[in-house]
């Protein structure tokens, strides 16, 4: 039941998965720029259909704006944006080296 | 006899039995013991079933209500698919420690009473602590140990509150209150530390990514949704929470963007989904108390299933960072899409639970008229579409190739995550069946072509966001700063200086008293002129006389010095 780590399989254990020089699998289809430029085109159709939807289907608008057409999209992307520039900025106050806490524990 | 005993005792044996049973023997309790809980649950009745006389109060065990019982279901299943994911590669003193941490969270949620609930709570404070302590590493026993003050200084608060409340009104009973007095603030401020709220959030983020890859599934499921299940019983309608969530919810996205490591990242999404509960659980509706249980119900599911995708990555890979990771798909195809089913269900995508359990919250703010709440809700929708519904998978599994080829997913630890990605499903698809457990009755309807439409909008704006904006959010080696500098650092380093102060005025005190006590020494023989006075001189160090006051102040800075530098 609970091993111990050496008694793990070989292939069960992390040191052992390292890759060699070329990995097996590293021109994965879906890593094709083709298929990416397909994923982007696809993605974008998608977009403009879940708007332009909104001619036949009536989002029911509870507090006036929320109603108006391509409203969801416009906010989620403009509050994605604020969320990000604004994780940036705080960023820059409260980042620091990932050993900020191990060092001062050596310190000490 | 029998109405006496709570459901969750027969998770403390299962407990006791993980502790002493070996193999197959051990398995067979822990998946069984969580399935006869589960069975034990949907046999109490509602209401108090019999009191136990203690000192001066009654006991109430067992109370059952469909409220609690759906907590106590879901705590159940959590122990089960936990246990199943965990019983091969974890410690056996992990899976026995988390059965007894189950046990806490299921008798909470049937304590009739503040003083049994107290105790639950203890019971989860303690073995939620040998979880974290399971991580095994030097990292993880000094999370472990700063969790475990946090708590116990959260159960202290909580228990400050309790007595106040025993003493002012006469009454063990848990009935809805508002946080009015200083002993009901207590008690708020007792259970808002362990639903992470703020300023006191980072106890969550620091200690569970510590934990073992299989630790945080259950450190996920059961302390903050207790914390839930209690503010719904005790302050449904209290207004300030609807501020503390709405903050929490913020906080969380905020930190998950700046965040590095994978596991962290799925942490401060706990506290950002925790905020979206209290905060329904301000608003105190019907509509809005159905939408927090709801939630918390679907929340734990789906966040079990990020954490066991995260922590079979850890297993397979003995990495957590996203700037190590990446390109898994190829290998881990199983791992990818059950990560990626947790992540739409926590995004609340159509057909899956975040979308028919988080939306009533919202329905509950529209039906209060809650304008900026509302906003503010389905601002933070999009953005837990941003930090955890594709920062998580699109980091761990995708972005560059990592080289990594890692296997994919043992078996146990696939069958739970298949597991919950079919409850996440099921719940999103038929809400319906799952609505008849709520607590009040239903009145909401989860699809309607306009509410699925604009969803889909807001989401998938979300994600053009994050694919566009991607350039501003590279991973870098760093951590965030939070509250617990506050207490890692700045009290750290104050309660150095003040050891040294502390040993500075020793020493001065020390010669004062010395020179005093000498003088008068000196002073007595000459008075007597004695011809011992000869003798002073010659004594050894251990047969000259100690004043008493020093001896004492020695042994009290050196027993608060060796207190601080064990937990510092």
């Amino acid at each position: 039941m609970n091993r111990p780590e050496s008694d793990r399989p070989e292939s069960d254990r992390p040191e052992l998965n390292r890759p060699g020089p070329n990995p097996p699998d590293s021109d994965h289809w879906l890593t094709r720029p083709g298929t990416i430029r397909l994923i982007w085109r696809v993605f974008i159709a998608v977009l403009a259909a879940t708007v332009l939807a909104q001619l036949l289907i009536k989002i029911k608008g509870y507090f006036g704006v929320d109603g108006w057409f391509g409203f969801g999209a416009a906010y989620g992307f403009l509050a994605c944006l604020a969320m990000v520039l604004f994780a940036k900025l705080l960023g820059a106050v409260l980042k620091r080296d990932e050993s900020y806490y191990s060092e001062r524990a050596r310190d000490d | 006899m029998t109405e006496l005993l709570s459901p969750a005792l027969i998770l403390v044996a299962g407990a006791l039995l993980t502790a002493l049973l070996r193999g197959h023997l051990r398995t067979v309790v822990i998946l069984v013991a969580p399935l006869a809980t589960l069975w034990a649950i949907w046999q109490v009745p509602d209401g108090v079933g019999a009191t136990l006389p203690f000192l001066d109060y009654r006991l109430e065990p067992v109370e059952g209500s469909p409220l609690r019982r759906l907590f106590a279901t879901v705590f159940a299943l959590m122990a089960f698919a936990g246990g199943l994911f965990a019983f091969r590669q974890a410690r056996w003193y992990e899976l026995a420690a988390a059965q007894a941490y189950a046990a806490g969270a299921v008798g909470v949620c049937f304590a009739g009473d503040l003083i049994t609930l107290f105790l639950y709570w203890e019971l989860m404070a303690l073995f939620s602590t040998v979880i974290v302590w399971s991580g095994g590493t030097p990292a993880a026993r000094a999370a472990g140990i700063r969790y475990a003050i946090m708590h116990l200084f959260g159960g202290v608060i909580l228990k400050v509150g309790i007595e106040g409340i025993v003493i002012h009104t006469g009454s063990i009973d848990i009935q809805p209150m508002l946080a009015t007095n200083f002993d009901t603030w207590m008690v708020l401020i007792g259970i808002l530390i362990n639903a992470a709220a703020p300023p006191v959030s980072a106890w969550l983020s620091d200690a569970y990514p510590e934990s073992s890859p299989t630790g945080s599934v259950f450190l996920s499921a059961f302390t903050t949704k207790t914390a839930v299940l209690a503010l719904i019983m005790l302050f449904p309608g209290e207004p300030v929470l609807i501020g503390v969530g709405l903050f929490m919810v913020m906080y969380g996205i905020i930190y998950a963007l700046l965040e590095n490591d994978a596991r962290r990242i799925l942490a401060y999404s706990i506290v950002n989904q925790v905020g979206f509960m209290v905060c329904a659980v301000g608003i105190g509706t019907q509509m809005a108390l159905n939408g927090a249980a709801a939630h918390a119900f679907a929340h734990i599911i789906y966040k079990a299933l990020l954490f066991m995708s995260a922590g079979v990555v850890v297993y397979r890979t003995g990495k957590t960072k996203c700037t190590d990771l990446g390109g898994l798909f190829r290998t881990m195809p199983l791992t990818t899409v059950c990560g990626i089913i947790g992540a739409l269900a926590i995004s609340g995508f159509p057909l899956t639970s975040g979308f028919t359990t988080k939306n009533m919250i919202a329905q509950a703010a529209i039906g209060e008229s809650l304008t900026v709440v509302y906003f503010a809700l389905a601002a933070a929708s999009a953005g837990v579409f941003l930090h955890a519904g594709i920062k998580f998978p699109w980091f761990v599994f995708f972005q560059r190739d990592s080289g990594l080829r890692p296997k994919d997913a043992p078996w146990n630890m696939a069958a739970a995550m298949v597991l919950f990605s079919a409850l996440c499903i099921l719940i999103g698809v038929f809400p319906e069946v799952f609505y008849r457990f709520l607590p009040f009755p239903v009145t909401y309807e989860a699809y309607t072509a306009g509410k699925v439409l604009f969803y889909l909008q807001l989401l998938l704006f979300s994600g053009l966001a994050f694919f566009l904006l991607l350039p501003l959010m590279q991973r870098t080696l760093t951590i965030s700063l939070d509250t617990d500098w506050i207490w890692r650092v700045a009290l750290h380093s104050l309660a150095g200086r003040s050891y040294e102060g502390l040993a500075r005025a020793g020493r001065f005190i020390e010669a004062r008293v010395r020179a005093a006590i000498g003088g008068t020494i000196a002073r007595v023989q000459r008075y007597l002129d004695s011809p011992a006075s000869d003798r002073a001189g010659r004594l050894e160090i251990f047969s000259r006389a100690q004043p008493i006051g020093s001896t004492a102040l020695w042994i009290a800075v050196l027993l608060t010095g060796y207190v601080l530098a064990y937990f510092l």
